[in-house]
């Protein structure tokens, strides 16, 4: 999936000019044209749409709306497969993270290859496996635990969330002076309480805006879900236009979806560009 | 080449795993060609989305109002929905409408992974550019006009090699990003890595193993590209310049 972090990259290269620059003005002009196009397109599809229809059928506006209820059931399950995932990803990642900046040169060594492994694996790739590979329920002690496929989906799609983690705390762990460690030293701080108390609290402020950058990648890449059989929001457009086999729905109906999606995640990128920018100035 | 068959073949008979990809004539082609068309598929949309990219990051500079907002919104457009539901969206929504030409669609399904994939990379590849335009000190282009040069001559030989070594890490990351996107194109029957390998793991029932020589193969293929442009960017930095 295409897993972007050009956000969190251009943080590092862009001088905060150029940034509040980016963040700000820019974005602030430019909010809801996409969105319009998007919409422009469903409309002027559905409208186009509405005059090749035969006489006696239902308009393509019609069908939008009837099909909504199931479509909106669709895009919740995206939604319920991302939180999953990202719970998973964000817990995996903070530890993966953690023992990446370890005194103990193995958990370094281990852990760097985990990350490197998982952040440059596709995420079709990682579904798969975890889709093929883990079963379906697990037996502990007789008891019969299932395993649904939805759930597997969202490990699939937490290992590379994980792996992005894990380099989204190491940077900020990294970026904070070591003037702070010093001086948590020489007050008699051990290291796990200096890492605790007063590192990462501060990371936190510089790790939100790149977490939802991944928290948005990741609602994204739950499409895929499809291709391995989720009844998610994808899935459940293929079996619409294939129910109603009207070519005049196709063109409508994906761009419906695409506005879905867009809807959800351009406001999370703002927000997201909002945020660093206003981090960028202090 | 026998004497890694063979061993592939003793492990086969010794262990159970099952790479018929080493040692079956036909799956090795058939995985081999997989490859190739990733990263044909790769390479393609690579140089068009440079190249597009170049062009909408410098419309994103335009004087005209309406220039700027429409490239702004397709860029936001791209970044902000999913890619398979736009590879789906160009292959099965727009595919079908588009007119036939002798009988046949404009494009096939490998046309519709270039169209798709490229213009998915542009928006990001013209973000990247932007960026490393509006780094380049504004001092510099000051100091090369004071010296003569014209504002083309000064672009072309000041700014864009400063912003091309700024660009490089952003446009690596991008670049893997891309090879891991063509996994997409699965879905619409590419016959690219991932689907040769699917069609591999069913006939032969070695699901585990294609796997994990999936997955390496396309670490391995990442981390190829990370050396390449590391040693590009060694190659190609300016003392002083940078970090």
């Amino acid at each position: 999936m295409n897993a972007h972090v050009s956000t969190a990259t251009m943080t590092v290269l862009v001088p905060r000019s150029a940034l509040r620059l980016v963040g700000w003005r820019v974005a602030d002009a430019f909010s809801t044209r996409a969105g319009v196009a998007l919409a422009a397109t469903l409309v002027a599809s559905a409208a186009l749409a509405q005059l090749q229809a035969l006489p006696g059928q239902p308009s393509v506006p019609e069908l939008l709306v009837k099909w909504t209820p199931l479509l909106a059931q669709g895009f919740l399950f995206n939604v319920l497969i991302s939180v999953v995932a990202m719970t998973i990803g964000t817990a995996a990642g903070v530890l993966l993270g953690l023992a990446r900046i370890s005194r103990h040169a193995p958990a370094r060594g281990v852990s760097w290859v985990v990350v490197q492994f998982f952040r440059n694996a596709p995420w079709l790739v990682l579904l798969f496996f975890v889709m093929y590979l883990v079963p379906f329920e697990f037996h502990v002690r007789g008891v019969t635990l299932p395993f649904p496929d939805w759930i597997k989906a969202s490990l699939g799609l937490a290992l590379p969330v994980m792996a992005n983690m894990a380099e989204i705390v190491r940077g900020a762990v990294q970026s904070i002076p070591t003037g702070q460690w010093e001086a948590a030293r020489s007050l008699a701080f051990s290291r796990r309480q200096t890492l605790w108390m007063i590192i990462l609290p501060q990371c936190i402020k510089r790790m939100l805006p790149p977490w939802m950058n991944w928290y948005a990648i990741l609602t994204m890449a739950t499409t895929l879900a499809s291709i391995v059989g989720v009844a998610e929001m994808m899935t459940l457009t293929g079996r619409i236009t294939a129910a109603e086999s009207r070519t005049d729905l196709l063109i409508p109906i994906y761009a419906y979806v695409l506005l879905w999606f867009f809807a959800y995640c351009y406001p999370i990128a703002r927000w997201t560009r909002q945020l660093e920018a206003r981090y960028a100035e202090r | 080449m026998d004497d890694l068959a063979a061993w592939f073949q003793w492990l086969h008979k010794a262990a159970g795993i099952r790479l018929t990809v080493f040692y079956d004539a036909y799956d090795r082609t058939r995985f081999v060609k997989g490859l190739f068309t990733t990263l044909e598929l790769s390479a393609y949309c690579l140089i068009l989305s440079v190249a597009l990219g170049a062009v909408v990051a410098w419309l994103q500079g335009s004087r005209v109002a309406f220039v700027r907002r429409a490239v702004s919104g397709y860029v936001q457009l791209f970044r902000n929905t999913p890619p398979l539901v736009q590879l789906y969206f160009f292959y099965f929504a727009l595919g079908p409408a588009l007119p036939k030409v002798d009988g046949q669609p404009l494009l096939g399904s490998f046309g519709w992974a270039v169209v798709s994939l490229t213009l998915l990379e542009t928006a990001f590849a013209a973000e990247i550019f932007r960026a490393g335009i509006e780094s380049v000190p504004r001092a510099m282009i000051e100091a090369a006009e004071s010296l003569g040069y014209s504002r083309w001559k000064a672009y072309q030989r000041v700014v864009l090699p400063l912003a091309l070594r700024v660009t490089m890490p952003a446009m690596t990351n991008n670049m893997v990003n891309l090879v891991k996107t063509t996994t997409l194109a699965y879905a619409i029957a590419v016959p690219e890595l991932v689907y040769m390998s699917a069609q591999i793991w069913s006939e032969q029932v070695n699901v585990p193993e294609m796997m994990v020589l999936l997955l390496v193969t396309y670490v391995a293929i990442v981390g190829i590209i990370n050396q390449v442009m590391q040693w590009l960017e060694a190659r190609l930095r300016i003392p002083g310049f940078g970090q």
